[in-house]
């Protein structure tokens, strides 16, 4: 049996591991995040979100994933 | 009396108070705070989800977006680079355009950097953005503002969170006489007379959060908000009596016994 490749990407500064071939889109709905709340950056550039089931993550990739909270 | 619209970049808003939605208990008390006020806007800030919490509640299932405006900040930004990523980002969750920039320059005073904040206001401008600029109450610099395109003149009245009130009546007015932009105060307002004064300044607005958020009940603070905003509005429309060292009599002196 093949083994599947593992790659380390940052998501909100945290590291995480995911196999390869992995999409942004998986990402999200692995995380059970609603997106219609949030908006994404893949290394500093926004993501449009119906892009993200053609996204491939890659290693080091840096994500960051953000939503609206409590402020002044 | 008709008073005109609160208008900023072209919406109308019925209710002149802005409430923030930070420093709240939970949600819940958050929400019925805003609905006190009567606000139709509320400000938000833009922050990482909190990937390892999968359940925690999100502001969003308790101020619907649909029925309250949100108006994304920038709080906690100290470069415009970091502003107008932080705004794109709001951009990006929900398509709102009109954003409060606030730009700080000393984290602990919470005073805005002018300069970064008049180099944001012009690049966010020019992204299409409705800038509503928190800024210091220097009448200069609000000039400044307005000639870069922003959408509101947001003064503050006392280091942001202080409750201290408004510092400087003077220079509030000052920029209130030369400006037809809407000036809302933004900061250091701590009791419900702090924004009727600010309105009876002409303001066309007040932006409240700690004052309601951290009162033992913030629910009758924000009421009590939502009439002071009222009350000096209306008072600022009537026109007040001339000032008088002396004092005048109300009775009549006509026929007295």
């Amino acid at each position: 049996m093949k083994v599947k490749n593992k790659i380390k990407i940052m998501v909100n500064g945290k590291q995480i591991q995911v196999i390869s071939k992995f999409s942004l889109k998986s990402l999200i709905t692995k995380l059970k995040i609603p997106l219609n709340k949030i908006a994404i950056e893949l290394n500093k550039k926004i993501i449009d979100k119906k892009r993200i089931s053609k996204i491939y993550l890659q290693k080091g990739d840096k994500i960051e994933i953000v939503h609206f909270i409590g402020g002044g | 009396m008709i008073d005109k619209k609160f208008k900023i970049a072209n919406k109308n808003f019925k209710s002149r108070l802005i409430v923030g939605t930070g420093k709240y208990k939970n949600f819940r008390e958050c929400a019925s705070a805003i609905k006190a006020s009567g606000a139709n806007i509320v400000t938000v800030a833009v922050r990482r989800v909190n990937i390892s919490d999968k359940n925690k509640a999100r502001l969003m299932d308790y101020i619907d977006p649909k029925k309250i405006t949100y108006l994304p900040n920038t709080a906690g930004c100290f470069k415009a680079e970091d502003a107008i990523r932080t705004l794109r980002l709001a951009r990006e969750i929900g398509g709102w355009k009109l954003v409060k920039l606030e730009v700080l320059g000393d984290k602990k005073n919470l005073f805005p950097e002018m300069i970064e904040t008049l180099r944001s206001t012009e690049l966010l401008t020019k992204e299409g953005f409705k800038v509503m600029v928190y800024c210091n109450d220097d009448p200069l610099m609000a000039k400044r503002l307005e000639n870069a395109g922003a959408a509101a003149i947001m003064p503050l009245a006392a280091p942001i969170g202080s409750g201290l009130g408004i510092l400087n009546k003077v220079n509030i007015k000052i920029i209130r006489n030369q400006t037809k932009l809407p000036l809302i105060i933004d900061a250091g307002i701590g009791k419900s007379s702090d924004a009727t004064l600010a309105m009876e300044l002409g303001c066309d607005g007040v932006l409240v959060n700690t004052a309601i958020a951290k009162a033992k009940n913030p629910i009758t603070m924000a009421e009590a908000m939502k009439h002071a905003v009222i009350s000096g509005r209306k008072s600022f429309l009537s026109g007040r009596i001339v000032p008088n060292i002396l004092g005048e009599p109300s009775s009549p002196s006509d026929g007295l016994i």
